[in-house]
Protein backbone atom coordinates (compact mmCIF):
# COMPACT_ATOMS: atom_id res chain seq x y z
CA UNK A 1 0.00 0.00 0.00
CA UNK A 2 2.85 2.41 0.83
CA UNK A 3 4.33 1.34 -2.48
CA UNK A 4 1.17 2.25 -4.39
CA UNK A 5 0.88 5.59 -2.59
CA UNK A 6 4.53 6.39 -3.26
CA UNK A 7 4.07 5.61 -6.96
CA UNK A 8 0.86 7.63 -7.13
CA UNK A 9 2.32 10.73 -5.45
CA UNK A 10 5.39 10.57 -7.64
CA UNK A 11 3.30 10.51 -10.82
CA UNK A 12 1.10 13.34 -9.56
CA UNK A 13 4.10 15.41 -8.47
CA UNK A 14 5.80 14.94 -11.83
CA UNK A 15 2.59 15.82 -13.69
CA UNK A 16 2.01 19.03 -11.75
CA UNK A 17 5.48 19.94 -10.55
CA UNK A 18 6.95 20.76 -13.93
CA UNK A 19 4.27 23.33 -14.74
CA UNK A 20 2.89 20.80 -17.19
CA UNK A 21 -0.41 20.95 -15.32
CA UNK A 22 -1.54 23.89 -17.39
CA UNK A 23 -0.48 22.64 -20.80
CA UNK A 24 -3.49 20.41 -21.61
CA UNK A 25 -5.81 22.97 -20.00
CA UNK A 26 -4.34 25.85 -22.00
CA UNK A 27 -4.63 23.77 -25.15
CA UNK A 28 -8.25 23.01 -24.33
CA UNK A 29 -9.03 26.70 -23.78
CA UNK A 30 -7.09 27.63 -26.90
CA UNK A 31 -9.35 25.44 -29.06
CA UNK A 32 -12.44 26.87 -27.38
CA UNK A 33 -11.16 30.40 -28.02
CA UNK A 34 -10.12 29.79 -31.62
CA UNK A 35 -13.28 28.00 -32.69
CA UNK A 36 -15.66 31.04 -32.49
CA UNK A 37 -13.17 33.09 -34.52
CA UNK A 38 -13.05 30.38 -37.18
CA UNK A 39 -16.79 29.80 -37.61
CA UNK A 40 -17.91 33.37 -36.89
CA UNK A 41 -19.91 34.83 -34.02
CA UNK A 42 -23.21 33.21 -35.00
CA UNK A 43 -24.57 32.16 -31.57
CA UNK A 44 -27.06 29.46 -32.71
CA UNK A 45 -24.41 27.81 -34.88
CA UNK A 46 -21.84 27.99 -32.06
CA UNK A 47 -24.36 26.48 -29.65
CA UNK A 48 -25.03 23.54 -31.99
CA UNK A 49 -21.40 22.82 -32.94
CA UNK A 50 -19.66 23.94 -29.75
CA UNK A 51 -20.58 20.91 -27.64
CA UNK A 52 -18.93 18.54 -30.07
CA UNK A 53 -15.91 20.83 -30.24
CA UNK A 54 -15.53 20.58 -26.45
CA UNK A 55 -15.38 16.81 -26.77
CA UNK A 56 -12.76 16.88 -29.52
CA UNK A 57 -10.66 19.35 -27.52
CA UNK A 58 -10.92 17.20 -24.37
CA UNK A 59 -9.73 14.11 -26.26
CA UNK A 60 -6.78 15.93 -27.80
CA UNK A 61 -5.90 17.53 -24.46
CA UNK A 62 -5.79 14.09 -22.84
CA UNK A 63 -3.38 12.85 -25.50
CA UNK A 64 -1.15 15.94 -25.39
CA UNK A 65 1.19 14.82 -22.56
CA UNK A 66 1.64 11.19 -23.65
CA UNK A 67 5.38 11.53 -24.24
CA UNK A 68 5.79 12.42 -20.56
CA UNK A 69 3.77 9.54 -19.11
CA UNK A 70 5.90 6.43 -19.71
CA UNK A 71 9.00 7.24 -21.77
CA UNK A 72 10.94 9.22 -19.09
CA UNK A 73 10.40 6.40 -16.58
CA UNK A 74 11.64 3.87 -19.08
CA UNK A 75 14.70 5.94 -20.05
CA UNK A 76 15.64 6.64 -16.42
CA UNK A 77 15.42 2.95 -15.55
CA UNK A 78 12.54 3.48 -13.13
CA UNK A 79 10.38 0.82 -14.83
CA UNK A 80 13.26 -1.69 -14.62
CA UNK A 81 13.81 -0.96 -10.93
CA UNK A 82 10.10 -1.44 -10.22
CA UNK A 83 10.07 -4.69 -12.19
CA UNK A 84 13.09 -5.99 -10.21
CA UNK A 85 11.03 -5.40 -7.07
CA UNK A 86 8.31 -7.66 -8.45
CA UNK A 87 5.71 -4.91 -8.85
CA UNK A 88 3.32 -5.99 -11.59
CA UNK A 89 3.24 -3.87 -14.74
CA UNK A 90 -0.56 -3.87 -14.47
CA UNK A 91 -0.31 -2.17 -11.07
CA UNK A 92 2.14 0.44 -12.38
CA UNK A 93 -0.11 1.13 -15.39
CA UNK A 94 -3.23 1.37 -13.21
CA UNK A 95 -1.50 3.85 -10.88
CA UNK A 96 -0.36 5.89 -13.87
CA UNK A 97 -3.92 5.96 -15.25
CA UNK A 98 -5.34 7.08 -11.90
CA UNK A 99 -2.68 9.78 -11.51
CA UNK A 100 -3.20 11.03 -15.08
CA UNK A 101 -7.00 11.04 -14.61
CA UNK A 102 -6.59 13.30 -11.59
CA UNK A 103 -3.65 15.36 -12.86
CA UNK A 104 -5.38 16.20 -16.12
CA UNK A 105 -9.04 15.55 -15.29
CA UNK A 106 -9.44 17.98 -12.39
CA UNK A 107 -8.04 21.05 -14.20
CA UNK A 108 -9.98 20.04 -17.33
CA UNK A 109 -13.27 20.02 -15.41
CA UNK A 110 -12.52 23.52 -14.17
CA UNK A 111 -11.51 24.74 -17.63
CA UNK A 112 -14.71 23.27 -19.04
CA UNK A 113 -16.79 26.17 -17.70
CA UNK A 114 -14.96 29.06 -19.40
CA UNK A 115 -14.63 26.92 -22.55
CA UNK A 116 -18.38 26.25 -22.61
CA UNK A 117 -19.07 29.96 -22.14
CA UNK A 118 -16.80 30.82 -25.07
CA UNK A 119 -18.75 28.35 -27.21
CA UNK A 120 -22.14 29.84 -26.26
CA UNK A 121 -23.35 26.78 -24.35
CA UNK A 122 -26.29 27.45 -22.01
CA UNK A 123 -26.54 26.15 -18.44
CA UNK A 124 -28.43 23.00 -19.35
CA UNK A 125 -25.86 22.01 -21.98
CA UNK A 126 -22.95 22.81 -19.66
CA UNK A 127 -24.44 20.39 -17.12
CA UNK A 128 -24.67 17.64 -19.74
CA UNK A 129 -21.12 18.37 -20.96
CA UNK A 130 -19.68 18.33 -17.43
CA UNK A 131 -21.41 15.03 -16.61
CA UNK A 132 -20.28 13.45 -19.87
CA UNK A 133 -16.65 14.56 -19.59
CA UNK A 134 -16.49 13.50 -15.94
CA UNK A 135 -17.66 10.02 -17.02
CA UNK A 136 -15.15 9.91 -19.87
CA UNK A 137 -12.06 11.16 -17.97
CA UNK A 138 -10.97 7.71 -16.66
CA UNK A 139 -11.25 6.31 -20.19
CA UNK A 140 -9.35 9.25 -21.70
CA UNK A 141 -6.57 8.79 -19.10
CA UNK A 142 -6.53 5.07 -19.82
CA UNK A 143 -6.14 5.66 -23.56
CA UNK A 144 -3.39 8.23 -22.96
CA UNK A 145 -1.34 5.86 -20.78
CA UNK A 146 -1.92 3.02 -23.25
CA UNK A 147 -0.67 5.04 -26.21
CA UNK A 148 2.22 6.36 -24.09
CA UNK A 149 3.28 2.78 -23.27
CA UNK A 150 2.88 1.66 -26.89
CA UNK A 151 5.03 4.49 -28.24
CA UNK A 152 7.63 4.74 -25.43
CA UNK A 153 10.12 2.65 -27.40
CA UNK A 154 9.79 4.67 -30.62
CA UNK A 155 11.71 7.81 -31.48
CA UNK A 156 9.23 10.63 -32.05
CA UNK A 157 6.53 8.10 -31.23
CA UNK A 158 4.17 10.49 -29.51
CA UNK A 159 3.07 11.83 -32.88
CA UNK A 160 1.55 8.50 -33.86
CA UNK A 161 0.27 7.86 -30.32
CA UNK A 162 -2.87 9.82 -31.05
CA UNK A 163 -3.53 7.90 -34.25
CA UNK A 164 -3.14 4.58 -32.43
CA UNK A 165 -5.90 5.20 -29.93
CA UNK A 166 -8.22 7.28 -32.11
CA UNK A 167 -10.40 4.29 -33.12
CA UNK A 168 -10.82 3.41 -29.44
CA UNK A 169 -11.78 6.98 -28.60
CA UNK A 170 -14.50 7.22 -31.27
CA UNK A 171 -17.24 5.62 -29.09
CA UNK A 172 -16.53 8.20 -26.38
CA UNK A 173 -16.94 11.01 -28.88
CA UNK A 174 -20.14 9.57 -30.40
CA UNK A 175 -21.88 8.88 -27.10
CA UNK A 176 -20.48 11.92 -25.32
CA UNK A 177 -21.55 14.36 -28.01
CA UNK A 178 -24.74 12.31 -28.42
CA UNK A 179 -25.74 13.22 -24.87
CA UNK A 180 -26.19 16.81 -26.09
CA UNK A 181 -28.86 15.77 -28.58
CA UNK A 182 -32.33 15.99 -26.97
CA UNK A 183 -33.24 12.64 -28.55
CA UNK A 184 -30.07 10.94 -27.21
CA UNK A 185 -31.48 9.71 -23.89
CA UNK A 186 -29.60 6.43 -23.81
CA UNK A 187 -26.28 8.05 -24.70
CA UNK A 188 -25.17 8.56 -21.09
CA UNK A 189 -25.51 4.83 -20.38
CA UNK A 190 -23.61 3.91 -23.52
CA UNK A 191 -20.95 6.47 -22.67
CA UNK A 192 -20.67 4.98 -19.18
CA UNK A 193 -20.33 1.47 -20.64
CA UNK A 194 -17.70 2.57 -23.19
CA UNK A 195 -15.77 4.45 -20.50
CA UNK A 196 -15.86 1.48 -18.13
CA UNK A 197 -14.67 -0.90 -20.82
CA UNK A 198 -11.78 1.33 -21.94
CA UNK A 199 -10.76 2.02 -18.33
CA UNK A 200 -10.65 -1.70 -17.59
CA UNK A 201 -8.71 -2.58 -20.75
CA UNK A 202 -6.12 0.18 -20.19
CA UNK A 203 -3.98 -1.28 -17.37
CA UNK A 204 -3.69 -4.71 -19.01
CA UNK A 205 -2.96 -3.44 -22.51
CA UNK A 206 -0.47 -0.84 -21.22
CA UNK A 207 1.23 -3.49 -19.05
CA UNK A 208 1.66 -5.76 -22.07
CA UNK A 209 3.27 -2.86 -23.94
CA UNK A 210 5.56 -2.11 -20.95
CA UNK A 211 6.70 -5.75 -20.83
CA UNK A 212 7.53 -5.45 -24.51
CA UNK A 213 9.76 -2.46 -23.74
CA UNK A 214 12.09 -4.65 -21.68
CA UNK A 215 12.79 -7.23 -24.35
CA UNK B 1 19.69 -25.80 -2.07
CA UNK B 2 20.64 -22.82 0.05
CA UNK B 3 21.78 -20.80 -2.96
CA UNK B 4 20.31 -17.29 -3.08
CA UNK B 5 20.67 -17.16 -6.84
CA UNK B 6 20.88 -20.14 -9.15
CA UNK B 7 21.10 -20.16 -12.94
CA UNK B 8 20.86 -23.53 -14.58
CA UNK B 9 21.74 -24.19 -18.24
CA UNK B 10 20.80 -20.66 -19.22
CA UNK B 11 20.98 -19.38 -22.79
CA UNK B 12 20.52 -15.77 -23.87
CA UNK B 13 19.62 -14.54 -27.34
CA UNK B 14 19.68 -10.80 -28.12
CA UNK B 15 18.37 -9.88 -31.53
CA UNK B 16 19.51 -12.77 -33.72
CA UNK B 17 22.74 -13.34 -31.81
CA UNK B 18 23.34 -16.10 -29.29
CA UNK B 19 25.30 -14.43 -26.47
CA UNK B 20 25.87 -17.54 -24.36
CA UNK B 21 24.34 -20.92 -23.64
CA UNK B 22 24.64 -23.76 -21.10
CA UNK B 23 25.61 -21.22 -18.47
CA UNK B 24 25.14 -22.37 -14.89
CA UNK B 25 26.08 -20.59 -11.70
CA UNK B 26 25.00 -20.54 -8.08
CA UNK B 27 25.59 -17.92 -5.40
CA UNK B 28 25.43 -19.06 -1.77
CA UNK B 29 25.08 -16.55 1.08
CA UNK B 30 28.35 -14.66 1.48
CA UNK B 31 29.54 -15.45 -2.04
CA UNK B 32 30.39 -13.05 -4.81
CA UNK B 33 31.02 -13.68 -8.49
CA UNK B 34 32.84 -11.34 -10.85
CA UNK B 35 31.59 -11.44 -14.43
CA UNK B 36 34.46 -10.25 -16.60
CA UNK B 37 35.04 -10.05 -20.29
CA UNK B 38 35.16 -7.62 -23.19
CA UNK B 39 32.34 -5.28 -24.24
CA UNK B 40 29.44 -7.16 -25.76
CA UNK B 41 30.31 -10.46 -24.08
CA UNK B 42 26.88 -10.52 -22.40
CA UNK B 43 27.74 -9.34 -18.88
CA UNK B 44 24.86 -6.88 -18.71
CA UNK B 45 22.46 -9.34 -20.32
CA UNK B 46 23.36 -11.94 -17.72
CA UNK B 47 22.72 -9.40 -14.94
CA UNK B 48 19.33 -8.53 -16.45
CA UNK B 49 18.55 -12.22 -16.80
CA UNK B 50 19.36 -12.77 -13.14
CA UNK B 51 17.18 -9.78 -12.23
CA UNK B 52 14.24 -11.23 -14.16
CA UNK B 53 14.19 -8.33 -16.63
CA UNK B 54 15.06 -10.62 -19.55
CA UNK B 55 13.65 -14.05 -20.25
CA UNK B 56 16.14 -16.84 -20.70
CA UNK B 57 15.88 -18.54 -24.11
CA UNK B 58 16.61 -21.81 -22.30
CA UNK B 59 17.30 -22.92 -18.76
CA UNK B 60 16.00 -21.70 -15.42
CA UNK B 61 16.72 -18.76 -13.11
CA UNK B 62 15.86 -19.13 -9.41
CA UNK B 63 16.05 -16.37 -6.85
CA UNK B 64 15.52 -16.83 -3.14
CA UNK B 65 14.89 -13.38 -1.74
CA UNK B 66 14.73 -9.90 -3.16
CA UNK B 67 17.18 -8.40 -5.64
CA UNK B 68 18.76 -4.97 -5.75
CA UNK B 69 20.04 -3.83 -9.14
CA UNK B 70 22.47 -1.22 -10.43
CA UNK B 71 22.58 -0.66 -14.17
CA UNK B 72 23.55 2.24 -16.41
CA UNK B 73 20.39 4.21 -15.52
CA UNK B 74 20.25 5.75 -12.06
CA UNK B 75 16.41 5.79 -11.84
CA UNK B 76 16.55 8.85 -9.58
CA UNK B 77 14.25 11.78 -10.39
CA UNK B 78 16.59 14.45 -11.75
CA UNK B 79 14.55 17.40 -10.44
CA UNK B 80 14.51 16.23 -6.81
CA UNK B 81 17.13 16.78 -4.10
CA UNK B 82 19.19 13.60 -3.72
CA UNK B 83 17.76 12.68 -0.33
CA UNK B 84 14.14 12.95 -1.50
CA UNK B 85 14.89 10.95 -4.64
CA UNK B 86 16.39 8.19 -2.47
CA UNK B 87 13.50 8.40 0.00
CA UNK B 88 11.10 7.54 -2.82
CA UNK B 89 12.87 4.20 -3.28
CA UNK B 90 13.02 3.67 0.47
CA UNK B 91 9.23 3.93 0.52
CA UNK B 92 8.95 1.52 -2.42
CA UNK B 93 11.28 -0.90 -0.58
CA UNK B 94 9.39 -0.22 2.69
CA UNK B 95 12.57 0.50 4.62
CA UNK B 96 12.83 3.38 7.12
CA UNK B 97 14.86 6.57 6.86
CA UNK B 98 17.63 5.23 9.13
CA UNK B 99 18.56 2.64 6.52
CA UNK B 100 18.98 5.48 4.00
CA UNK B 101 20.98 7.52 6.57
CA UNK B 102 23.39 4.64 7.15
CA UNK B 103 23.75 3.88 3.45
CA UNK B 104 24.39 7.55 2.63
CA UNK B 105 27.07 7.66 5.31
CA UNK B 106 28.61 4.48 3.90
CA UNK B 107 28.91 6.07 0.46
CA UNK B 108 29.88 9.53 1.86
CA UNK B 109 26.88 11.26 0.26
CA UNK B 110 25.43 12.99 3.35
CA UNK B 111 26.87 16.43 2.36
CA UNK B 112 25.05 16.18 -0.99
CA UNK B 113 21.60 15.44 0.50
CA UNK B 114 20.05 18.70 -0.70
CA UNK B 115 21.70 18.83 -4.12
CA UNK B 116 19.33 18.10 -7.05
CA UNK B 117 20.13 14.81 -8.75
CA UNK B 118 20.53 16.66 -12.07
CA UNK B 119 23.58 18.48 -10.64
CA UNK B 120 25.42 15.31 -9.59
CA UNK B 121 28.37 13.92 -11.53
CA UNK B 122 28.42 10.44 -13.04
CA UNK B 123 30.39 9.01 -10.13
CA UNK B 124 28.17 10.69 -7.56
CA UNK B 125 25.10 9.26 -9.29
CA UNK B 126 26.64 5.79 -9.18
CA UNK B 127 27.26 6.26 -5.45
CA UNK B 128 23.62 7.33 -5.05
CA UNK B 129 22.46 4.20 -6.89
CA UNK B 130 24.69 2.22 -4.53
CA UNK B 131 22.94 3.89 -1.57
CA UNK B 132 19.64 2.56 -2.90
CA UNK B 133 21.10 -0.93 -3.17
CA UNK B 134 22.55 -0.85 0.36
CA UNK B 135 19.41 0.66 1.91
CA UNK B 136 17.05 -1.80 0.18
CA UNK B 137 18.14 -4.63 2.48
CA UNK B 138 17.84 -7.09 -0.42
CA UNK B 139 20.01 -10.20 0.00
CA UNK B 140 20.93 -10.46 -3.70
CA UNK B 141 22.95 -7.62 -5.20
CA UNK B 142 23.19 -7.41 -8.99
CA UNK B 143 25.77 -4.77 -9.84
CA UNK B 144 26.37 -3.89 -13.48
CA UNK B 145 29.52 -1.74 -13.74
CA UNK B 146 28.92 -0.14 -10.32
CA UNK B 147 32.33 1.57 -10.26
CA UNK B 148 31.98 3.45 -13.57
CA UNK B 149 32.92 7.08 -12.99
CA UNK B 150 33.84 6.49 -9.35
CA UNK B 151 37.10 7.89 -7.99
CA UNK B 152 39.51 5.77 -5.91
CA UNK B 153 37.96 6.77 -2.57
CA UNK B 154 34.46 5.92 -3.78
CA UNK B 155 35.68 2.58 -5.17
CA UNK B 156 37.16 1.75 -1.78
CA UNK B 157 33.80 2.50 -0.18
CA UNK B 158 32.07 0.29 -2.76
CA UNK B 159 34.47 -2.57 -2.01
CA UNK B 160 33.86 -2.10 1.72
CA UNK B 161 30.08 -2.12 1.21
CA UNK B 162 30.30 -5.35 -0.79
CA UNK B 163 32.45 -6.94 1.94
CA UNK B 164 29.96 -5.87 4.64
CA UNK B 165 27.06 -7.25 2.61
CA UNK B 166 28.80 -10.61 2.18
CA UNK B 167 29.63 -10.72 5.89
CA UNK B 168 25.89 -10.31 6.54
CA UNK B 169 25.08 -13.34 4.38
CA UNK B 170 24.29 -11.53 1.15
CA UNK B 171 25.33 -12.55 -2.34
CA UNK B 172 26.80 -10.33 -5.04
CA UNK B 173 26.85 -10.77 -8.80
CA UNK B 174 29.21 -8.15 -10.17
CA UNK B 175 29.80 -7.25 -13.80
CA UNK B 176 32.86 -5.14 -14.40
CA UNK B 177 35.46 -4.88 -17.12
CA UNK B 178 38.19 -4.11 -14.58
CA UNK B 179 39.21 -5.60 -11.24
CA UNK B 180 37.98 -3.71 -8.18
CA UNK B 181 40.36 -5.30 -5.69
CA UNK B 182 37.78 -7.38 -3.89
CA UNK B 183 39.28 -10.24 -1.90
CA UNK B 184 38.09 -13.86 -2.16
CA UNK B 185 36.25 -13.38 -5.43
CA UNK B 186 35.18 -16.08 -7.88
CA UNK B 187 35.48 -15.19 -11.56
CA UNK B 188 33.48 -16.03 -14.65
CA UNK B 189 35.16 -14.95 -17.88
CA UNK B 190 32.27 -14.24 -20.27
CA UNK B 191 34.70 -13.70 -23.13
CA UNK B 192 35.72 -17.35 -22.99
CA UNK B 193 32.13 -18.58 -23.37
CA UNK B 194 31.44 -17.34 -26.88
Amino acid sequence: MTTLLALFWRDLRRAWGSGALWLPVLFFLLVATAFPFAVGPDAPLLRRAGGGMVWVAALLAALLPIDRLVRPDRDAGVLDQLAVRGIADEVIAAVKILAHAIAFGLPLMIALFPAAALLAQDAARVEVLAAGIAIAIPALASLAVLSAALTAGLKGGSAIGGLLVLPLAVPLLIFGAGMLDPSGRGAIKLLGAASLLLTMIGPFAAAAAMRGLRE
Amino acid sequence: MSALLRLDGVACIRGDRLLFEHLSLALEPGEALWLRGPNGAGKSSLIRLAAGLLRAAAGTVERRGRCALIDEASALDAELPLRRALDFWARIDTVDGHAVDRAMAAMALVPLSDVPVAMLSTGQRKRAAMVRVIASGAPIWLLDEPANGMDDAAQARLVAAIAAHRANGGAVLLASHFALGIGDLAELNMGALA
